[in-house]
């Protein structure tokens, strides 16, 4: 497994390389200029010199090159500046968004802290109430509780965050008054009043975010118990004489597992991804709002950061989920 | 007694009045939300009037229009004109002379030379500045002595309020960007989030695209103001969430630009927490009528040229039947409210510019047909007009945004009624405005026979606005398809008049010029046809005192005197 | 898989797929689920011929109008017989909408859904299968979760839009090209499960004993290992439906779906968000919509999966 684990490390430099050219590839066929938001007022000749002072002048090739230059050597090195106090960096040109004219990095480090609270929270949330829905359902299939829990979560799966985040809204904010909606990223948590404060602006983006979450973990968690629960070891299992609880938790839900780690490791990325449409409806600002901004702006190096930032993030979770698979089941070798 | 008490107690009651009242700081924090988010705080690297508003509360310019477009002095003394001698009388110098004891907020004092370095910062060549336009024809800006500069243009300049003038061109102060010129401009970072400016505010935190948070400032000019002694100004979000923030839960004070079906901002006000607010400006929701083939059976290099005329649109009974069809009350009801004006003109404002013409207001759906029925365009079996084997069906697109998805419905049906068949097709604003050579889908492309959307000018002088229109300004793919001739109208005396009014010194007969254009666009040769003057929706929190709302300028520009009323 | 909702009666010997039917008759959320499914496919296919007015008329005297029911609790209601589900704030009638609506949906929920299942499975099967393609087909897999998708569909729409309107008609192109993108952009996370689980069972003592007697990998594939991973596939189906119907709605807010005037439910419940206080029967109707057929699709992948399994089919 350990070898299994460095070649894939070994070998997903050269995948995330060849994934960032075809980004930088699909950016650069993409239709857009990063001039659409620019007023109509503005002349054309004016916007022209516009584009050429962010470089866009120059051949495709020599801005993939200068972009991996910045990315792979000259962000590591400011990461190590910004630690050790060291100036390796100093005068180097960063990645730089169009849009603000500042580092790219610096506003992915910004956004990090309400994407984590509100996303990650939300994240984990729903996996900790989908476990033990779908682990439940399954075992007292057809029940009530089952064709509850089967509701809910398909209607909440069937009902997009762009209609539960304002129904949220104007239910316990505008009716009721009880939570704020418009998320203050400048709120510090430092004592019990604050984080309560805390607690309150996030309740509404991470049940929004935390019911697509729960309904879609529960119903694979569901659905793979409901596979081996019927199998023969299970009926071994009871037959040596293990107790119920220790039949399920243990034995089936071992088993059950694979599909399940696959979908959460798949969620994973999205964590740091954000999640677009709610990060909008709440303005929490997230990394999620920030990419779909400079989409919009079209801020080519952002995107092209941002997304190859969450490429990373994708390899990275999927070989953890592979190495998982190895763990949960010892007969699956991969060399 | 009694009597005496009284009037003692009014006396000090109005002496004390305004002394409680005009304390720098006294009214505690304000909230600002601004659906988009402001980007950068420097407004000659971006012209996103997020950016340039959010700048407006720390930087400022020499002078800045009013709520009725007429010049106010901010910075100056007073403002320059031919009667006070500031403006040359051949009108190809202006003078500005600064307030005495102006002081930035880091304490030191405003000069000349700031004036002059923000002229120099935003001419460099390699800048990429994007106000570069109010500074066109400037040939020298010259200092005279520590308060005083002069702006020469080469030319002569009947409008000589581009630089220095509105929340676009504010002056920076020249010892924070020394460093900062040219190719540099976009490394200086700090300086770009937070400058230090003249204005009420100053920056205390900047997070691009989200929020930024300020304090007043110490050396603001008036010792009695800002009136909030902290603000945050939020961005993002949409704008149906800034005006439930602002109208039903109270949760900020200002929200920018509700552009909210009226039915929904109504029932939003009915929240009873705030006031929505709206005025005038120049923006104008209009069709352009190709005067090109869009057709996609012509090869690249001809389609929606000059080359291949349009075989439908070319005629101007359609063109005038199409604008009559219309009714813009009707629009406005739906799609604006309180917010528009239905209009026939290109010029909506200011009066002296606007033409009186008012003969598109009433619709006339028998009349188009009539006039189509002469023209020689009959009806086919399919109730599809046609003439010489041309079918009237058109194609009709318009950037992603629910009141222009419920224009084009509308506006469908009534083309459907005078037998002209539309098909829909709505794109991404970010493709449809950008200028992307080689995408198909933007306005200036026109890959359509009819497309929708708003432009305005900025100040209260439509010449430049009006000269986009000219035969040389059409886009075409030599010019990589850039040009601001959307509808590649060409019309030579058009051309003639344009430069006349370049060459026009005098207000009214400017102002006459202007109408004449303006007609010859809309009324004479209908390619282009004005449907809403749009007017702009912000809201206020009802405990917020002192806002005005101002189209020609930045909506923040007297924040300096806004107050909370207790 | 379709024969099972038309069965052949077989007589002797005892048909395998009839006692499927057998067990799939007796799962009453199957039933029920398929009864409606079948309900709303008709609806939405013949509905339009029965209630024939036109859904992109526009009736600007009867904006706004209440659907019928609401006269039961609220007389003062504005309703009109004309209208019985009401009108939108431009006057389109509420009930044709729907079932114009729906037919899109269903026809871009399904197609979309039946592509990404057909992309996801094969994908992941033949990952998980042959050791050989594992690795370059789990990092094709890792290249589509990576690209960012407005920037693809722009692409596609430059692309394609007008090749295709040429061909197929402004509609009939959009169709194509919207169930394509939602197919290519959504196949991975099925081929990541499913290749979890192929992985995981061409390892067990079954397909073991099938190698050793010579059946051939396609054979595997299909009788041993296909059978052993429908219920992952069947919950992504049930997601896969209706994540493809909002995403439809999506995309036509970016401006890359259907012409404006187009109605499908997911542009419906999006209009209608900024009005659900007023008029909440306008989110109320197409949300409905979404989530019976989503509902009932789940149901009647239960009852699918009970059915197919030796194991409960026994009992």
């Amino acid at each position: 497994m350990l070898t299994f684990t460095i070649r894939r490390l070994v070998l997903s430099v050269p995948t995330l390389l060849f994934i960032s050219l075809i980004i930088f590839l699909l950016l650069e066929l993409a239709p857009g200029d990063p001039m659409a938001q620019v007023p109509l007022t503005v002349p054309p000749e004016v916007k022209e010199k516009m584009r050429e002072a962010l470089g866009l002048g120059q051949p495709t090739h020599v801005r993939f090159w200068k972009w991996l230059v910045q990315f792979f050597w000259i962000e590591p090195q400011v990461m190590i500046d910004h630690y050790f106090g060291t100036t390796y960096a100093e005068g180097d040109l960063r990645v730089i968004s169009w849009q603000t004219r500042s580092p790219v990095m610096d506003i992915v480090v910004q956004r990090i802290p309400q994407t984590l609270w509100v996303v990650g929270t939300a994240y984990i949330v729903g996996i900790l109430i989908a476990l033990p829905i779908g682990i439940y359902s399954a075992y007292r299939q057809y029940s009530v509780f089952d064709q509850c829990g089967t509701f809910v979560t398909m209607v909440g799966f069937s009902i997009p965050p762009f209609f539960t985040g304002p129904l949220l809204i104007v239910v316990f904010s505008v009716q009721l008054g009880w939570f704020p909606f418009i998320y203050d990223t400048t709120h510090k948590v430092t004592d019990w009043d604050s984080f309560v404060y805390q607690f309150r602006q996030m309740i509404l983006p991470v049940m929004v975010l935390a019911l697509q979450t729960t309904a879609q973990i529960s119903r694979f968690m569901r659905a793979s118990m409901l596979d081996n629960l019927n199998q023969d070891y299970v009926r071994t299992a009871r037959a040596k004489g293990l107790s119920e609880a220790v039949v399920v938790t243990v034995h089936v839900l071992r088993n059950s597992m694979i599909p399940v780690v696959t979908v959460i490791a798949l969620g994973m990325p999205a964590i740091f991804g954000g999640a677009i449409i709610t990060e909008q409806v709440f303005s929490v600002n997230g990394i999620g709002s920030l990419l779909i901004g400079a989409l919009f702006a079209n801020d080519l190096p952002m995107v092209q950061t941002l997304t190859f930032i969450f490429a990373i993030l994708i390899v990275f979770f999927n070989l953890i989920a592979d190495i998982l698979y190895g763990i949960l089941d010892p007969r699956i070798r991969y060399d | 007694m009694k009597l005496k008490s009284i009037l003692m107690g009014a006396v000090a009651a109005t002496a004390f009045a305004p002394a409680a009242f005009a304390e720098r700081g006294a009214d505690g924090h304000v909230n600002i939300i601004y659906w988009q988010a402001p980007s950068i705080l420097n407004p000659y690297l971006s012209s996103g009037t997020k950016d340039i508003e959010s700048a407006s509360l720390v930087i400022e310019p020499l002078g800045r229009y009013d709520q009725d477009g007429a010049l106010v002095a901010y910075l100056a003394e007073e403002i320059p004109t031919v009667e006070n001698g500031g403006v040359s009388a051949d009108l190809k110098s202006i003078t500005w002379k600064l307030k005495s004891g102006l002081k930035w907020s880091d304490g030191s004092d405003v000069t000349s030379q700031d004036v002059k370095f923000t002229a120099d910062y935003c001419m460099d060549p390699e800048g990429g500045c994007a106000q570069l336009a109010k500074f066109e024809g400037v040939s020298s800006v010259e200092i005279v002595d520590d308060l005083t500069v002069v702006v020469n243009f080469s030319e002569p300049k009947p409008n000589p309020y581009g630089p220095f003038m509105g929340g676009q061109s504010p002056i920076i102060q020249a010892a924070q960007f020394a460093d900062c010129t040219g190719a540099k401009a976009p490394e200086c970072t700090d300086a770009n989030f937070g400058p230090i400016g003249t204005g009420p505010f100053v920056v205390d935190e900047f997070k691009p695209n989200d929020v930024i948070s300020m304090s007043a400032n110490t050396n603001y000019r008036d010792a009695a103001k800002p009136a909030f002694a902290t603000l945050t100004f939020k961005g993002g979000g949409d704008a149906t969430a800034s005006g439930r923030a602002v109208l039903e839960t109270g949760e900020f004070d200002y929200a920018w630009n509700l552009q909210l079906a009226p039915d929904v901002l109504a029932k939003m006000a009915e929240g009873g927490k705030g006031t929505p607010i709206a005025a005038f400006g120049t923006l104008v929701e209009r069709i352009e009528m190709n005067m090109t083939d869009p057709s996609p059976s012509l090869e690249e290099g001809v389609r929606s040229t000059a080359a291949a005329p349009h075989p439908a649109l070319s005629d101007i009974n359609v063109r005038k039947a199409l604008s009559m069809a219309i009714d813009r009350d009707l629009l406005v009801e739906i799609g604006y409210g309180q917010a528009g004006r239905p209009t026939c003109n290109l010029v909506p404002a200011p009066l002296a510019y606007a033409s009186d013409n008012t003969d598109c207001l009433v619709q006339d759906i028998a009349g188009a047909n009539a006039l189509l029925d002469e023209a020689g365009w009959a009806k086919g079996s399919d109730g599809v007009r046609e003439k010489d084997g041309v079918r009237l069906s058109l194609l009709y697109q318009t950037s992603t945004n629910a009141v222009r998805q419920d224009f084009q419905a509308l506006i469908k049906q009534w083309w459907d009624e005078i037998g002209v068949e539309t098909e829909l097709r709505n794109i991404n604003a970010s493709v449809f405005f950008g200028g992307d050579p080689g995408s198909p889908d933007t306005f200036q492309r026109f890959y359509a026979d009819v497309e929708m959307y708003a432009n305005n000018f900025d100040g209260t002088d439509p010449e430049s606005y009006l000269a986009q229109h000219t035969c040389d300004k059409a886009p075409k793919p030599e010019s990589q398809w850039q040009g601001e001739n959307i509808n590649r109208f060409c019309d030579p005396a058009y051309d003639e008049l344009v430069a006349e009014l370049g060459r026009t010194g005098e207000l009214s007969k400017r102002g006459e010029i202007a109408k004449k254009l303006n007609d010859m666009l809309t009324k004479d040769s209908y390619v282009v046809v004005p449907l809403v003057d749009r007017g702009r929706v912000s809201a206020h929190a009802n405990s917020l005192g002192g806002v005005v709302l101002n189209t020609w300028d930045s909506e923040l520009w007297n924040a300096a005197d806004w107050y909370r009323i207790k | 898989m379709t024969d099972l909702s038309n069965p052949v009666p077989l007589t002797k010997p005892r048909s395998q797929w009839l006692s499927v039917w057998d067990q799939f008759k007796q799962h009453k959320g199957a039933l029920m689920g398929g009864g409606f499914l079948a309900f709303i496919t008709l609806a939405v296919l013949i509905g339009p011929y029965i209630w024939t007015l036109d859904p992109q008329k526009l009736d600007i005297r009867n904006k706004d109008l209440r659907p019928i029911f609401n006269a039961i609790w609220d007389s003062d209601a504005k309703v009109s017989w004309a209208h019985p589900f009401g009108t939108d704030n431009l006057g389109r009638d509420g009930l044709s909408n729907l079932l114009a609506g729906g037919r899109t949906s269903m026809a871009v929920g399904w197609a979309a859904m039946l592509l990404t299942l057909g992309i996801g499975t094969s994908v992941g099967v033949i990952a998980g299968f042959f050791k050989k393609l594992d690795g370059p087909l789990m990092r094709l897999t890792d290249l589509f979760l990576s690209l960012p998708i407005l920037p693809l569909l722009l692409v596609a729409v430059t692309l394609f839009r007008q090749p295709l309107r040429a061909n197929f008609g402004p509609e009939g192109g959009m169709f194509i090209l919207i169930v394509a993108i939602i197919g290519i952009t959504s196949w991975m996370p099925t081929a990541r499960i499913v290749r979890g689980d192929i992985l995981a069972l061409k390892e067990r003592e079954f397909v073991l004993a099938a190698r050793s007697i010579g059946t051939r990998p396609g054979a595997i594939i299909r009788r041993h290992l296909l059978p052993n991973v429908i219920s992952p596939i069947m919950v992504s189906a049930t997601l896969g439906l209706a994540a493809a119907i909002i995403t439809e709605s999506a995309l036509s807010f970016l401006g890359v779906g259907f012409p404006s005037d187009f109605p499908t439910w997911g542009k419906m419940l999006a209009d209608a968000v900024q009005r659900m206080e007023e008029f909440p029967e306008r989110v109320m109707l197409p949300g409905i919509a979404i989530s019976l057929t989503v509902l009932s699709v789940n149901y009647l992948g239960d009852g699918l999966r009970d059915a197919l399994d030796p194991r409960i089919r026994g009992r």
